[in-house]
């Protein structure tokens, strides 16, 4: 059990958190999100003990992390991949470590084995990926065998495998009783590992609740209605009707609609009052990743901007068209056949990141995303049309590594 | 103290486990020796020319710790690495989270760097005296002439000093880069500097290498140095003293 009381911390005049309350649970995976900057790797360096809070206390099982007896038994961390001397072999670097805390050393070889280094455990780690690292990271915190685990963005540079891994390795941890505590600026990824969240932003506690709570409390869900492509007058027909009905309707590229603020049957007995039939009348659940941007909207401390690549000449190689749109998305996701962009509607460098995570159907396009002033319940919310909804999306990396073998044969 | 026990054996591992204690202290013993060598072979064809007043003052045991001068060099290398790169490479927060009794971390790591730097300054110093009194011949000294072995065992010790010293001033600021950037001139170029310029030689007397090195010389004629070998020797020690609870301070005080 962690537990966080009135957690501030200032540097200088700028506060990197500021009165954090939370716990974290033992047997579940506890996500703790946020933006850039929003305080996540502060409050995680606090519960270790590394940075001393400004204010408030953060404490491990009742204690204060420097106060805990043979600290590195009951709480493992991976703070960061690289925080590993260069010079030294990955072996010799967890020897160092299990002999920190009295471990003997067969646990070094064990825990190599578990992250899958076992083939590289003398060379130095200079010469390690990134995901190398996090692994090595992984081992180091799985060491003392602890009751208490942090991880700080554990899945940066890992392959699918290793991400499907690691998401398994953080359940089966807590399935067994322990206190998983992981920080993660991906949503997708938590929506598939986390139990509870726990969201800050410009350090501050924004949500702490479950998966599913956090979802239903943060994104309005909506129905897709598609008439016969036959018959588009019928498509504006019930447009017109479901306004008037109450609903918000907005069309889909696809010439679908989307259609908020009613509900299926309602929407139902209007197409039947209105005479058009329909093809289509599915419910849709917005994403982890939808309610997560919808929250933080406002708390985002870097965003990016248009790069006008002012007095570069445009490229000359054919086929690169050049387009001067407000955001630099690539064409067709935010063109004429793409989402009308609303009125005051500002590009959100979310809508542009792949997740690496878990990689969506490339054909799956990216939706520009409501900025907060629109955020209400009465403005629809625009995830991207065909995105997997949540339970969809778990078997995606270990199905598209299974195709990709499968192809090879 | 099974901490201490656990924090001891640790460090162990992680200074034989990385090449740069083995060639810094390799550095260390061959550039003192060899340096050494050098200068006592030159003394002595240099010996017939000096006036006699000079020949008072020959210090047989003094000229062949010339080396040491430069050879400590290495030996600050070796001291900013040990702990500064904990901070270079992040691997100090791993350690801090595995434990977290700061004092007891970095004292552990000092102790164990000061022993290796102990055993290599032993074996460096008593190394640099023979080959250089077999360059000086018959114009050398004995290890059982009067003050010699003292002279001789000083010179260990004080290498195991000037590790340490570095050790409490990387502790402090952090970083490899600043610590040697501010270790190095100092030793090798200010201090020098300031123990030679008349204005200055008052100040100069009391830095830590040029008190420390009292120890190693002999013959003290013509010498107006306020204090002795040994009191020069414990006025280094209070500056090494200075250096680590500086660096325990700063390491208790401030966030990893």
């Amino acid at each position: 059990m962690i537990e966080a009381v009135g957690l501030t911390k200032r540097y200088g005049a700028k506060t990197a958190v500021h009165n954090l309350n939370f716990r974290v649970r033992p047997g579940a995976v506890t996500g703790f999100l946020g933006p850039n900057g929003s305080g996540k790797s502060t409050t995680m360096r606090m519960i270790l003990g590394l940075d001393t809070p400004t204010a408030g206390r953060v404490t491990i099982g009742g204690r204060p992390f420097r106060e805990l007896p043979n600290a590195a038994r009951q709480v493992g961390a991976l703070i960061d991949a690289k925080a590993v001397h260069g010079g030294r072999s990955a072996y010799h670097h967890l020897l160092s470590l299990a002999q920190l805390a009295g471990i003997p050393r067969s646990r070094v070889d064990e825990v190599l084995g578990v992250v899958g280094l076992h083939g590289v455990a003398k060379q130095r780690s200079r010469g390690f990926s990134l995901g190398m690292g996090q692994r090595l990271g992984i081992a180091a915190a799985l060491l003392g065998d602890p009751q208490v685990l942090l991880f700080d963005e554990p899945v940066n540079g890992l392959d699918p495998e290793g991400i499907l891994w690691v998401r398994n390795l953080m359940k089966r941890l807590a399935a067994e009783g322990r206190t998983v505590f992981v920080s993660s600026h991906l949503m997708s990824e938590m929506a598939l590992t986390a139990d509870h969240l726990i969201v800050i932003g410009r350090g501050q506690l924004l949500a702490d609740m479950s998966v599913q709570d956090f979802i239903a409390a943060n994104s309005a869900g909506f129905a897709r209605v598609r008439t016969p492509d036959t018959e588009p007058e019928g498509r504006e027909k019930l447009t017109a009707a479901l306004v008037e009905a109450g609903g918000q309707v907005l069309p889909e590229p696809d010439g679908a609609l989307r259609v908020t603020g009613l509900e299926l049957p309602r929407i139902s007995d209007v197409a039947h009052d209105t005479d058009v039939r329909l093809w289509e009348l599915s419910p849709h659940q917005a994403s982890l990743e939808e309610a997560y941007m919808r929250m933080t909207q406002g708390a985002v401390d870097y965003r990016s901007t248009h790069d006008p690549r002012a007095g570069f000449q445009p490229p000359a190689a054919p086929g690169y068209a050049v387009q001067g749109g407000p955001a630099p998305v690539p064409q067709g996701w935010n063109g004429p056949a793409g989402y009308p962009v609303l009125p005051g509607e500002q590009p959100n460098p979310y809508a542009q990141q792949q997740p690496v995570a878990a990689p969506q159907p490339p054909q799956a396009p990216q939706a520009p995303l409501p900025p907060q002033h629109l955020a209400a319940p009465a403005t629809p919310p625009q995830p991207p049309a065909g995105a997997p909804a949540v339970p969809a999306a778990p078997s995606a990396p270990a199905d598209l590594t299974k195709r990709d073998t499968e192809d090879a044969r | 103290m099974a901490v201490t026990a656990q924090v001891l054996r640790s460090e162990w591992t992680k200074t034989k486990s990385v090449r740069s204690t083995v060639w810094t202290l390799g550095t260390g013993v061959v550039v003192t020796v060899a340096l050494g060598a050098l200068i006592s072979a030159l003394a002595k064809n240099d010996y017939e020319n000096l006036s006699p007043k000079d020949r008072f003052a020959f210090d047989p045991t003094f000229i062949s710790f010339a080396g040491m001068g430069l050879g400590q060099l290495a030996l600050i290398v070796f001291g900013v690495l040990v702990v500064a790169n904990e901070y270079s490479t992040g691997m100090i927060r791993t350690s801090l989270a595995a434990v977290p009794q700061r004092g007891v971390f970095l004292f552990c790591k000092i102790a164990i760097a000061t022993a290796l730097a102990l055993v290599v300054g032993m074996i460096t110093s008593f190394l640099t005296f023979f080959v250089g009194q077999a360059m000086l011949g018959d114009r050398g000294a004995d290890l059982g002439d009067p003050g010699v072995l003292r002279a001789v065992v000083g010179g260990g010790l004080y290498m195991a000093l000037i590790t340490m010293f570095s050790m409490g001033v990387a502790a402090m600021l952090r970083s490899p880069m600043l610590s040697l950037g501010v270790l190095m001139p100092f030793f090798f170029l200010i201090s020098s500097i300031l123990a030679n310029v008349s204005a200055t030689k008052k100040v100069g007397e009391y830095l830590p290498d040029k008190a420390g090195q009292k120890v190693m010389q002999v013959v003290l004629v013509d010498d107006d140095a306020p204090y002795g070998p040994w009191g020069g020797f414990a006025i280094m020690v209070l500056w090494v003293a200075a250096s680590l609870v500086g660096g325990y301070v700063v390491l208790k005080k401030r966030d990893a």
